[in-house]
Formats: C-alpha cells, sequence, structure tokens
C-alpha cells in the first residue's frame, strides 16, 4: 500500500459524499460515498450505486474535502459536558400524577 | 457477495514491530479496551497500525472479489434463456458493482487509494476470492452460483455486519441486504429447471452442482489450525466466526437444500453425524486451493486480463470527465 502514485498518473476523481432522503418528510442522511468527475455526475453515480431498490427519493452530494468535522480527540470534552445536564430533559421533573402526561 | 477468508494471504510482511513508544503501547491498551467493550471503531480514531493494515487488505480483498466476480456471471448476460432471467442477471451483476464500491469506499477511509487498490490487484499483489477462476461453462452455473457460491459468501459475511471497525460493518449491512436476493434467484432458477426442465436441462443443473460444489466449500478458506492470523482477526473483533464453523453450517445447510432442489452433492462422505449434530464431509483438496490462489486456476490469467483492459480502455474517458468538468468549472455559472 505504499507504492507511489507515478507522476504521470492522472488524479483520481474526487470524492463525494452522498446523502439520501428515505422519503418525503424524512431528513437527509449521509449512506456511503462515490468517486465522481463533477456534481452531475455525482448525482447520477449516486442514485445508481445508493438508490437501486428505491431507498431514496432525494439525494445530495457534496464533495468529502468540502466536509469540516468535529476532532475525534475532542469527543470528551465536546460531548461529555451534556451528560450531567439532566435538568435538559423532561423526565428529570417529578410531577403528581394527575399532571404527568404534560 | 464473495468475500473469502483469504487472512493467511498477506504477502506485505505486516508483522506487529518488536519495539513500539510507551505512548503508542497505552494508545493501544486503550484500543484493545474500547474493542472489549463492544464499542466501534472510526475511521478518524486512533487504531494500531496492524489492525489498519489487515482491514485495508481485507476489505480492498472482498472489493476486488466483487468487481472481479462481475466477469463469470457477465459472460452469460447476452445468452440468457428468457428476458425475465437476463433482467435478474443484469440487476445482480449490476449489485456486485455496488457492491465493490461501497467496499473501496469503506477502505479509502484507511487512508489508502482507490488508484492504490486498483494498482494492487492490477499487479497482481492483491488477490480475490479464488471462486471467480473458474469458468461458468452452462447457464445453470449461474443457479449454481447464486445458490452455492452467493449462499458461502452469506454465510461469510453476516458475521462481518458486527465488525469492529464501523465503515467496513456499515457497508456489509447494507450488502447482506441485498444479497438474499442473489441467493433466492438462483436456487428458484436450478429448481425451475429441476422441476420443469427436460433430461438434458436436469443433467446440466448436476453438472453445475457437481463442479461448484468443492469451490463453494474452499471459499471459507484454510481450517483453522492453519489460519495464523485468524486469533489476531478475532481478538480485534474484525473476523468473528472461525472458517470451519462456518463451513459446517454452509455444509448442513446446503444439504437439506439440495434435497429440495433434487440434487446429489458429490462427496461419497457426506453424512449425518447424530453425535455432533451435523454432516460430516469428505477431505477438501487443498492443493487445488492453493494453486488457484496462486494464480494457476483455470481462469485466472483471463480475469485479470480483463480486469486491466478494462481499466486501461478506460483510461480516456476517466481523463476527459476530469477534462470536462475543469472546463464547466470555469465558466460562468449563470448563462
Amino acid at each position: 500500500m505504499t507504492t507511489a502514485t507515478e507522476a504521470t498518473t492522472p488524479p483520481e476523481w474526487p470524492l463525494w459524499e452522498v446523502f439520501v432522503r428515505t422519503r418525503a418528510g424524512l431528513d437527509h442522511k449521509h449512506c456511503g460515498s462515490l468517486h465522481a468527475a463533477d456534481p452531475k455526475m455525482a448525482i447520477q453515480l449516486a442514485r445508481d450505486v445508493y438508490t437501486r431498490r428505491q431507498e431514496g427519493t432525494s439525494v445530495w452530494v457534496v464533495r468529502s474535502d468540502q466536509i469540516v468535522a468535529s476532532d475525534p480527540a475532542d469527543k470528551g470534552m465536546y460531548f461529555d459536558p451534556m451528560e450531567d445536564k439532566v435538568y435538559r430533559h423532561p423526565t428529570f421533573y417529578q410531577l403528581p400524577g394527575a399532571v404527568d402526561h404534560m | 457477495m464473495y468475500t473469502q477468508a483469504m487472512d493467511t494471504m498477506g504477502k506485505e510482511g505486516d508483522g506487529k514491530k518488536a519495539v513500539r513508544s510507551a505512548e503508542e503501547m497505552l494508545l493501544e491498551q486503550r484500543f484493545d479496551a474500547r474493542i472489549d467493550d463492544g464499542e466501534f471503531i472510526e475511521a478518524k480514531d486512533w487504531m494500531p497500525d496492524h489492525y489498519r493494515k489487515t482491514l485495508v487488505r481485507q476489505i480492498s480483498q472482498h472489493a476486488h472479489s466483487e468487481i472481479v466476480g462481475m466477469l463469470p456471471e457477465g459472460n452469460w448476460i447476452t445468452r440468457a434463456p428468457s428476458l425475465k432471467r437476463k433482467t435478474i442477471l443484469l440487476a445482480k451483476v449490476q449489485d456486485e458493482a455496488g457492491h465493490g464500491l461501497y467496499l473501496y469506499s469503506a477502505a479509502e477511509t484507511l487512508g489508502t487509494s482507490r488508484d492504490q487498490m486498483l494498482d494492487a490487484l492490477h499487479s497482481g499483489k492483491a488477490k480475490y476470492s479464488s471462486i471467480f477462476n473458474y469458468p461458468t461453462l452452462t447457464w445453470a452455473d449461474m443457479g449454481a452460483i447464486g445458490w452455492l457460491v452467493d449462499g458461502a459468501a452469506i454465510m461469510n459475511q453476516v458475521p462481518i455486519c458486527r465488525c469492529s471497525y464501523a465503515p467496513y460493518a456499515r457497508a456489509m449491512i447494507r450488502i447482506c441486504r441485498e444479497e438474499s436476493f442473489h441467493q433466492r434467484q438462483g436456487f428458484e432458477s436450478l429448481l425451475t429447471m429441476m422441476e420443469k426442465g427436460t433430461a438434458a436441462q436436469k443433467a446440466m443443473v448436476q453438472d453445475a452442482v457437481d463442479r461448484w460444489w468443492w469451490p463453494s466449500v474452499m471459499m471459507f478458506g484454510p481450517p483453522d489450525d492453519q489460519s495464523p492470523n485468524s486469533a489476531q482477526s478475532m481478538r480485534w473483533g474484525i473476523k468473528r466466526v472461525s472458517n470451519d464453523e462456518l463451513r459446517q453450517k454452509f455444509v448442513d445447510a446446503a444439504v437439506d437444500q439440495a434435497k429440495v432442489l433434487g440434487v446429489s452433492l458429490p462427496d461419497p462422505h457426506l453424512k449425518w453425524n447424530e453425535e455432533r449434530q451435523h454432516h460430516d464431509f469428505g477431505a477438501i483438496n487443498w492443493d487445488e486451493f492453493w494453486q488457484v490462489i496462486g494464480g494457476n486456476g483455470p481462469c485466472n490469467r483471463e480475469r485479470l486480463g480483463a480486469r486491466v483492459k478494462a481499466w486501461e480502455d478506460g483510461a480516456w474517458v476517466r481523463e476527459a470527465a476530469m477534462a470536462h468538468a475543469a472546463k464547466q468549472s470555469q465558466q460562468p455559472l449563470a448563462a
């Protein structure tokens, strides 16, 4: 896997992330990635690769290098502080039975 | 379809490095603890070098198998006996292409490029499932591949849906969902010939089963005691069930299915063992297996030649598409 790509080798088609809306009313969900030369081809290939069995009614594609993501190393720092904020959840509040369905 | 236990086929000599820094050992301890807790590993998480290499090898070989696997079946698309069977076969071969693409994408998350993987395939450095180096001689081979080869692949692949490397597991879930159609269409195609076919068609089915049985049984890879990397893969949650266990499960299932089909399986030693509650079966010809893996199967050269030709013949298309994209991006957006 360390073979250096030769200088004469043309670049790969860029990588795109694919998001599919499974049916109207739901949100688009990430389902995979693919290589395509341009946006139009990326949409076309996304349909062929990821919706062969009516898995979607709409697809989004976005260049992978355009996605900004949180750093996994920051996971604890970013997300753990919410763990002790139980008062953000409705179940934190004990109410009398008569009004508990509130 | 079509993974094969290929854990003994690494040629990169990627054994564990003897010397590791204290920091690296700490990271590895944490990593092992995460595996023990049944956590999934994502692409950007720290992972041992050997874990990464093992996965790149396994996933890329799996992807290559899907792509090369299109060739033996593609051979029959233009000669399918009816429009119905032709559309089914086309859909199946298209699925294999899709499965290859899911898997290449999963492998790319580990930091190896698509071109590097294809280069490894085309240069013969990377392997693919040995089963595709056998020829598809008759139409019944399409059914036998669906029933037996895809059946074996499903046995192999279902446990990988729980692989510790999440991008691989996600790809496998998608693949397994589509795989069942492959096996069922194959069985149904054979069953149709066995129930409504002529004597010649029935004989053709039996002949196909006779030729595909042993190569399918071999798809599970070498026996456990000759599978040195298996223990490490098990430890890391890359592999969940051993080769021999999966093979036994496959044989047990196939025996009952063969009865429904009305064909015999070409193994005189195949017999129910009351004590084990499993079928015993005859000795596997591992010489043949290693010959085929080593490049000396009936179709190795033809398969690889077809892949290299397709890649080279398509070079101008890939370049033209990039040139077109570059040209389009230079033009003003609103006409």
